[in-house]
């Protein structure tokens, strides 16, 4: 019995110090720049993969803008929702398979379970070391916030008239709209995830149980939801990218994003390395790009994601991300939280 | 005493050379075996353990008693049922009109048939949503600019049960056409004769007759009609869930995705399993007694009935019909192809170029994909057929004593739906010794395994329709069973052959379930990037995609079928 007991306790002990330990035992690497050795091992590997749960067309273009910027280097972009990329991760990495160099995921909160797991690279790419904030970059130099962007109601200009437009999440509930609304899942995009956990908080789950009766259409990505409104289907996304949103606005089509009166949920997506990535030099390469100014600038430039980086500006048109009002995001919370939020979020619309 | 002497010198000739049957017999029960029994071994064992592997009836519990699982299960049954009945509705009449009648371009109309079958049922399911999603759809535009209908108004929802039931059906009605088409074409005219001399009309002999001898092939579609609906996993996947709803198969796909419930997938799977089980057991017991009654009539050319004036609302009806799995999806998703809007109707003004350019020369997965899908799906195409073929031989000749089990063996496949076959392959291959999760051969098992029951029907009815007499004379000149095969037998099948190579070449291209399963990053086909292309709604690469597919496909079957000495006239059979 008492054998049993000090067992259990040295195994919580040791289980508290796997919450911690990386921060009491190192500090980050010191920062490191783009060398000319770095891009000859690089090059010598050939190709770098890339798993991002980015737009796919946006994901595309980092990665041309990649191969242009370092020719001899090929990228594979692996695109899908950010919590299937993190599945997609660990049924690899629990058979073995080391396929992925670099991840770029819209739910913050699985950098902490990769934290946790030992499995991450820790790698300072110059520009973090001298513009982050310390917020957006972990402490042990193991990943930074690569992009940052909203979760946004938006609607059909053709369908709904500029002064009948929803502009809260409350507004939503409006009887009139039932059957009009278009909805991402949390169990396939980071995004929703993310932004689920925050409106869950900030309105309780009474609101996602209303939403839930207003008969939405239940597409999986937050990238799917403005293509939906752009086509027509339904008049107005309940959530999705802001990106897509812009973009599409961008190009002339009929679509406006609203920044809910309640605050807008705000997503960080941190890029990071792993440890056994199979191209190991062409992953920093493309890590310690991600973070300049040059991609920075690309990323808001066509992609309309938005930027940590102090250098990078914002696009005129767009509205500047101050003058937004959003909800706190809170990664921590959404790790431990997570399949509790799937769960319910099934039960209550039912897929 | 004169017949035994031929058996006699074999004998003696066997112990001068070594006879490769019984090793080749052993080696290809414990392939089928391996093939066949480990993943259902695991998926049995699974489904009776917790996550910390003790024994338990949990998973099962959890099944019958969470409506998370029973809503699923009737909606499947539901589906199944309907899209059967709905099958055999449409099937029967248009299989009698092509067969029985003297209705024009029979080809063309079998050859469409075709078409729908070598389309993949997820493909047909995109291109109806971007004809009949209630506010985008195409069909549902026309429908105002019609009538003049406010912008809310629509005429189909593709999104809903009916919906889905109906884009099934679309993709299942070749199986129940190509069954019923080819009974119909077996049926001897001495039957009809004989009701024609005894004073019975066109249509009473039809009734009386030709009906009747033609249902137990309406039963056998009926079944296969309801066994792939109740399998199928893209379609359900593309439509139900935007309504709201899961079938058996989203649902099983959705305990894979994190955190992973491999225990209650695997349980979940057993019902799907069972369920066939018993249906193929109850055709087998009412076939088996009725399905010889036609075969074996002297090949008279069938009586064809005048359809005189008929003949327009039957040609009105079967190009309604081809309309649907055809001519309309088709249409769609070229129009999404270059159109800069996938559901705004291309004219030359707004056609683009875009969404090629995007599928080719950016889309990095595209040529892995691609490179993946016809790699595998030629190695499939051969090794199966190569596999069937020596089965159905070993089997049709009955040339050694435990060829029932082999016939069983090559056979059960047939009951194991493609996601089932997916979680236990699954199962079985992401653990020592042999990890194979990761590396196409995983994918290369499943296809095999799929494939292997139609492949071996097809090739053993070949087998059975060439002679034995031939083979015979060989074996007693002194070659072993494997030369004889080669050498007499296999050049008389060529053509049965090729048909098999292209059934399961095709067959391999359109399988997304067991596939959704088993990819990683790297061994990514085409019909699972089309699916992830459909879950961030990239409609214009998905049609550009699964279009060079299709045009992809055509151009293997073809060219293959024109192989030299190969004499052509290959025409793809369904079991």
């Amino acid at each position: 019995m008492q054998l049993s007991r000090r067992a259990l306790l040295k195994g919580a002990a040791s289980l508290a110090m796997a919450g911690v330990p990386a921060r009491v035992l190192a500090a980050a690497p010191p920062a490191e720049a783009i060398t000319p050795e770095l891009i000859a091992a690089a090059r010598k590997e050939g190709k770098v993969s890339y798993y991002t749960s980015v737009d796919l067309a946006m994901a595309e273009r980092i990665a041309k803008a990649f191969e242009a910027r370092f020719p001899g280097i090929t990228v594979r972009v692996e695109r899908t929702g950010a919590e299937r990329v993190f599945q997609r991760i660990g049924q690899e990495y629990s058979s073995r398979i080391f396929a992925v160099d670099v991840v770029n995921s819209s739910d913050a909160a699985h950098f902490i379970v990769w934290k946790r797991q030992r499995i991450l690279a820790p790698y300072v790419p110059e520009d973090v070391a001298k513009h982050y904030a310390a917020e957006h970059k972990d402490a042990d130099g193991e990943f930074a916030a690569f992009r940052l962007m909203l979760s946004v109601i938006g609607y059909n200009t053709n369908l709904v008239k500029r002064e009948e437009a929803p502009q809260s999440h409350a507004d939503l509930l409006d009887p009139k709209w039932k059957g009009k609304m278009v909805k991402a899942h949390p169990g396939y995009s980071g995004t929703i995830m993310t932004a689920t956990q925050q409106l869950a908080r900030d309105l309780g789950w009474s609101y996602l149980e209303r939403l839930a009766q207003q008969n939405v259409m239940q597409v999986q990505s937050a990238s799917d939801t403005p293509k939906k409104i752009s086509l027509g289907e339904r008049a107005i996304q309940a959530d999705g990218n802001e990106y897509n949103l812009l973009l599409l606005k961008e190009q002339g089509q009929p679509v406006e994003p609203v920044y809910a009166t309640e605050g807008t949920p705000l997503v960080v997506g941190p890029n990071g390395i792993f440890k056994n990535a199979p191209n190991p030099n062409a992953a920093r390469l493309f890590q310690n790009w991600s973070f300049s100014a040059e991609c920075q600038q690309l990323i808001i430039d066509v992609a309309a994601l938005r930027s940590l980086h102090p250098l990078a500006k914002e696009k005129p048109g767009r509205k500047p991300l101050k003058e937004i009002k959003t909800l706190k995001e809170d990664a921590e919370a959404v790790e431990k939280q997570s399949d509790e939020i799937k769960k319910r979020y099934t039960q209550l619309f039912k897929v | 005493m004169t017949i035994a002497l031929p058996a006699q010198q074999m004998a003696e000739r066997r112990s001068f050379k070594i006879d490769f049957t019984w090793p080749v017999l052993i080696g290809f029960i414990a392939l089928l075996c391996v093939l066949i029994i480990l993943p259902m071994g695991w998926l049995v064992y699974y489904s009776l353990v917790d996550q910390d592997g003790a024994f338990t009836f949990a998973n099962f519990r959890q099944l019958v008693d969470d409506p998370v699982f029973l809503e699923p299960m009737m909606t499947t049954v539901i589906i199944a049922v309907c899209s059967s009945i709905a099958c055999c509705v449409v099937a029967a009449p248009m299989g009698w009109l092509v067969a029985r009648t003297d209705m024009p371009m029979t080809k063309l109309i079998r050859a469409l048939v075709t078409a729908s079958f070598v389309t993949p049922p997820f493909l047909g399911a995109v291109a109806w949503e971007i004809l009949a999603a209630p506010n985008s759809g195409l069909l549902n535009k026309l429908y105002r600019v019609v009538t003049g209908a406010p912008m809310d108004e629509y005429l189909l929802d593709i999104y809903t049960l009916p919906g889905l039931i109906f884009v099934i059906s679309c993709y299942t009605f070749p199986y129940v056409f190509v069954l019923i088409a080819n009974a119909l074409d077996r049926i001897p005219s001495d039957l009809e004769d004989a009701s024609a001399i005894l004073g019975g009309g066109a249509w009473t002999t039809a009734r009386r007759v030709t009906i009747p001898l033609a249902l137990p092939a309406l039963l056998a579609g009926a079944l296969i009609a309801f066994l792939q609906a109740m399998i199928l996993f893209g379609s359900p996947a593309i439509l139900a869930l935007p309504a709201g709803f899961h079938t058996m198969t989203t649902k099983i796909w959705s305990l894979f995705q994190y955190p992973p419930k491999p225990e209650l997938a695997a349980a979940a799977s057993l019902p799907l399993l069972i369920i066939t089980v018993i249906l193929l057991r109850g055709q087998a017991m009412i076939l088996g007694r009725k399905g010889y009654t036609v075969v074996g009539g002297k090949g008279a050319e069938p009586r064809l009935i005048k359809l005189g004036w008929w003949l327009v609302p039957a040609m009105t009806f079967v190009t309604i019909v081809l309309m649907l799995p055809v001519f309309l999806p088709y249409f769609a998703l070229f129009n999404a192809a270059f159109s800069p809007i996938a559901t705004t109707l291309v004219t030359p003004w707004n056609a683009t170029m875009h969404n090629v350019w995007f599928t080719f020369f950016e889309l990095s997965s595209t040529k892995t994909a691609l490179k993946n899908t016809f790699m595998l799906g030629a190695m499939s195409a051969t090794l199966g057929t190569l596999l069937a073929l020596v089965i159905s031989y070993l089997t049709a000749r009955q040339a050694v004593r435990g060829h029932r089990i082999l016939a069983f063996l090559a056979t059960a496949p047939i009951a194991i739906p493609g996601i089932v076959l997916g979680v236990g392959l699954f199962l079985s291959y992401t653990r020592p010794p042999l990890v194979l999760y990761g590396t196409i051969w995983i994918l290369l098992i499943a296809y095999i395994t799929i494939e292997l029951p139609a492949a071996y029907q097809q090739l053993q009815s070949a087998f059975k329709s060439v002679h034995p007499e031939l083979e015979e004379a060989s074996r007693m000149l002194g070659a072993t069973r494997l030369r004889a095969l080669r050498d007499i037998t296999a050049p008389l099948l060529k053509t049965s052959v090729l048909a098999t190579w292209c059934f399961i070449f095709v067959s391999t291209i359109r399988e997304l379930s067991a596939a959704v399963m088993l990819f990683t990053s790297e061994t990514k086909v085409v019909s699972v990037l089309i699916f992830d292309l459909k879950e961030s709604g990239d409609l214009g690469a998905i049609s550009v995609l699964g279009l060079s597919m299709l045009i992809l496909t055509f151009a293997v079957v073809i060219g293959v079928s024109r192989i030299p000495g190969f004499g052509g006239g290959t025409r793809l059979r369904n079991t």
